[in-house]
């Protein structure tokens, strides 16, 4: 008699698969949730029509030239005037015509070529650094690709050394300046962060002391405030003599704003760390610097992907406050071209261009921070 | 072992506490070169906390400790000079789960030991090899099954080439089936003549290689002894009791 009878693998039944078992458990799972779903749907159905009317069909779209990164493109021979728009639908030509000044702001029309090719630069970047992944001198290339790619992009911005013709800083505006305050601001306040964090871990009690001061300070105080005090309070305490560009105070007093947000996500990340791995690494004769850079911080900096991420979208966005202290971003330039006589009453265009912007830049952030969190994520590799 | 071995480790008077917690209690203990030292004892009996103190894991308020020589004081280059002579192995294996296997292997002998990544590379494959996964030697820690990871941590820490190597309940966080295979490479490694302190209850493998079993209660040493009077002729009766409560099953 067999005591024992070997089971065969089969599927699972097929009344747990399919669209009906996904609509039932999702949409319509109790009587509450039936009558949100149908609550949503006639909400985009009373929202979705009107919208799509005033963006695309009753819109207008092609008259004038768009300057489009410096390449005119002609729709029509007829110039765009708020006139040629009907008043029902949306008027795009309007967005033509201001796209220079949401892009470059005041930067020199001669000299568009040269954000241009940081743009292109940047781009490339995030081409080339996963293609380099298994490239035998990957941390060399990735090394002199970070020494090098802010060095360039500097001077062909900023020009001067004698080889392009210097642009100030107050000529900076739109896409670009909101793109260099963001960047820099992250880039600069990153390693700041990391090393606060680790401060304020230290056991050593004035550098935690000053750490736990610094990051408790800055959190509690407004960007806004920060930027003021950057901007208008910190000329007080320095000489006539010593003034120094308003961009670069905006972009110190942001850079440390960041870092002590960055400090506590990193905190987080480092807390998560079990004690077993720090015992490990001081166990095999580790230094303090190399237990953090080669066994803590990968790890805690890869727990904290998301929530880095999402501190960055935070400030990018908060990069629109720097309009106070009078530094023209993307979002202040719709502002200020709303004023222009010619057309009046088109900022709503310019707002909703600039929120399909942003959404555009930040979306793919979120999107490719999902994609780091796949690529590190050894622990569940299989 | 014969009497003219030198003392790799001396312990005298050692005392150590957790806040008014005292863990330790005048620890005295000498351990030879290539010696086998099991112990074993109730749970917060200080066995762990002991040889946690031998690698400065655990700092100490009273007494010395010198190893090989070399006395643990706070002094970093001196801590980072024992530690690259003692290792150990944890309950819960500690290994990296960032760094491929092979990568856990060389990383001290690369940042500490300032050996090139080819070097390191080779030893550390030889030492996969010898507990018996360097097909595993590419993979990440969490791909492997426990008894597996402790067997790469074991590896790991002869990598650095040990004179001593400390042990702290190596089996416990493991599946029973598991335990063997662990056991058998530390049985193999005892027979080759590295010093060893095990912290384990695994009493089969303390009659098998130990030179001598001490047996620590209340943060002392109660008892030690060799292992044949150790399990045979036990002399207190706090030594009976937990014989007969482990043994009996």
């Amino acid at each position: 008699m067999p005591v024992f009878d070997q089971q065969e693998t089969r599927k699972p039944p097929i009344s747990q698969i399919g669209a009906v078992l996904w609509l039932k458990t999702n949409l319509f799972s109790s009587w509450i949730n039936s009558i949100l779903t149908f609550a949503s749907l006639y909400l985009l159905y009373i929202m979705i029509p009107p919208l799509l009317n005033w963006m695309i069909f009753d819109a207008s779209f092609s008259f004038g030239t768009i300057n489009f990164f410096g390449f005119e493109i002609k729709f029509s021979e007829e110039m765009a005037t708020n006139d040629n728009c009907g008043r029902v639908g949306a008027c795009w030509p309007y967005i033509y015509e201001k796209l220079y000044m949401y892009t470059y702001g005041f930067y020199p029309r001669t000299e568009t070529w040269r954000p241009n090719t940081v743009f292109a630069l940047t781009g490339l970047l995030f081409v080339i650094v996963p293609l380099v992944k298994n490239y035998k001198y990957k941390n060399r290339v990735t090394l002199s690709l970070i020494i090098l790619y802010p060095l360039i992009s500097y001077v062909l911005i900023a020009g001067g050394f004698g080889l392009l013709t210097p642009v100030a800083t107050d000529q900076w505006g739109g896409l670009l300046l909101t793109l260099i305050i963001a960047s820099v601001g992250i880039i600069v306040s990153f390693p700041i962060g990391v090393l606060l964090a680790l401060g304020r871990q230290s056991n050593l009690k004035v550098i935690k002391l000053f750490s736990t001061l610094f990051i408790e300070f800055i959190r509690a105080v407004p960007l806004i405030t920060i930027l003021f005090m950057a901007s208008f309070v910190l000329p007080l305490f320095l000489e006539s003599g010593n003034y120094f560009d308003k961009l670069l105070r905006a972009l110190i007093g942001i850079a440390l704003f960041q870092a002590a947000y960055f400090a506590e996500v990193v905190r987080g990340g480092l807390q998560a760390i079990p004690r077993g791995q720090y015992e490990a690494a001081d166990a095999i004769g580790l230094s303090y610097f190399q237990k953090n850079v080669l066994i803590i911080l990968p790890q805690a900096l890869k727990i904290s992907i998301p929530n880095i991420v999402g501190s960055s979208i935070s400030l990018f966005k908060d990069t629109t406050l720097v309009l106070i202290i009078g530094l023209f971003d993307m979002l202040a330039m719709v502002n200020l071209t709303s004023n222009d006589p010619y057309w009046l009453g088109r900022e709503t265009e310019g707002f909703v261009f600039v929120t399909m912007v942003m959404w555009a830049i930040l979306y793919t952030m979120s999107r490719y921070s999902r994609k780091l969190e796949l690529r590190f994520n050894t622990e569940n590799k299989n | 072992m014969s009497g003219k071995k030198t003392n790799i480790i001396e312990i005298s008077e050692l005392n150590k506490w957790y806040g008014d917690f005292h863990a330790l209690k005048n620890i005295n203990l000498n351990i030879k070169e290539g010696e086998i030292i099991v112990v074993c004892g109730p749970s917060g009996s200080g066995k762990s906390t002991l040889i946690r103190c031998v690698n400065f894991l655990e700092k100490f308020q009273e007494g010395s400790i010198l190893v090989s020589g070399t006395e643990l004081t706070d002094d970093a280059q001196k801590i980072r000079k024992i530690r690259s002579e003692v290792s150990m192995v944890f309950q819960h294996f500690n290994l990296f789960p960032h760094l491929t296997i092979v990568d856990n292997l060389t990383l001290a002998p690369i940042w500490v030991h300032n050996e090139t990544k080819q070097e390191a590379r080779e030893k550390a494959l030889k030492l996969l090899d010898r507990v018996g996964i360097k097909d595993q030697a590419e993979k990440y820690p969490n791909q492997l099954s426990g008894g597996q990871q402790q067997r790469v941590a074991i590896a790991r820490s002869l990598c650095t080439n040990p004179k001593i190597m400390l042990f702290d309940e190596p089996t416990s966080a493991l599946d029973p089936e598991m335990i063997s295979e662990v056991l058998d490479v530390m049985i193999e490694l005892a027979r080759e003549g590295i010093t060893m302190i095990c912290v384990t209850h695994e009493m089969g493998f303390a009659r098998k290689v130990a030179n001598r079993i001490i047996f620590m209660d209340d943060g002392q040493i109660v008892e030690e002894n060799d292992p044949e009077n150790f399990f045979n002729n036990a002399e207190s009766d706090r030594l009976q009791l937990f014989l007969n409560q482990i043994l009996t099953h």
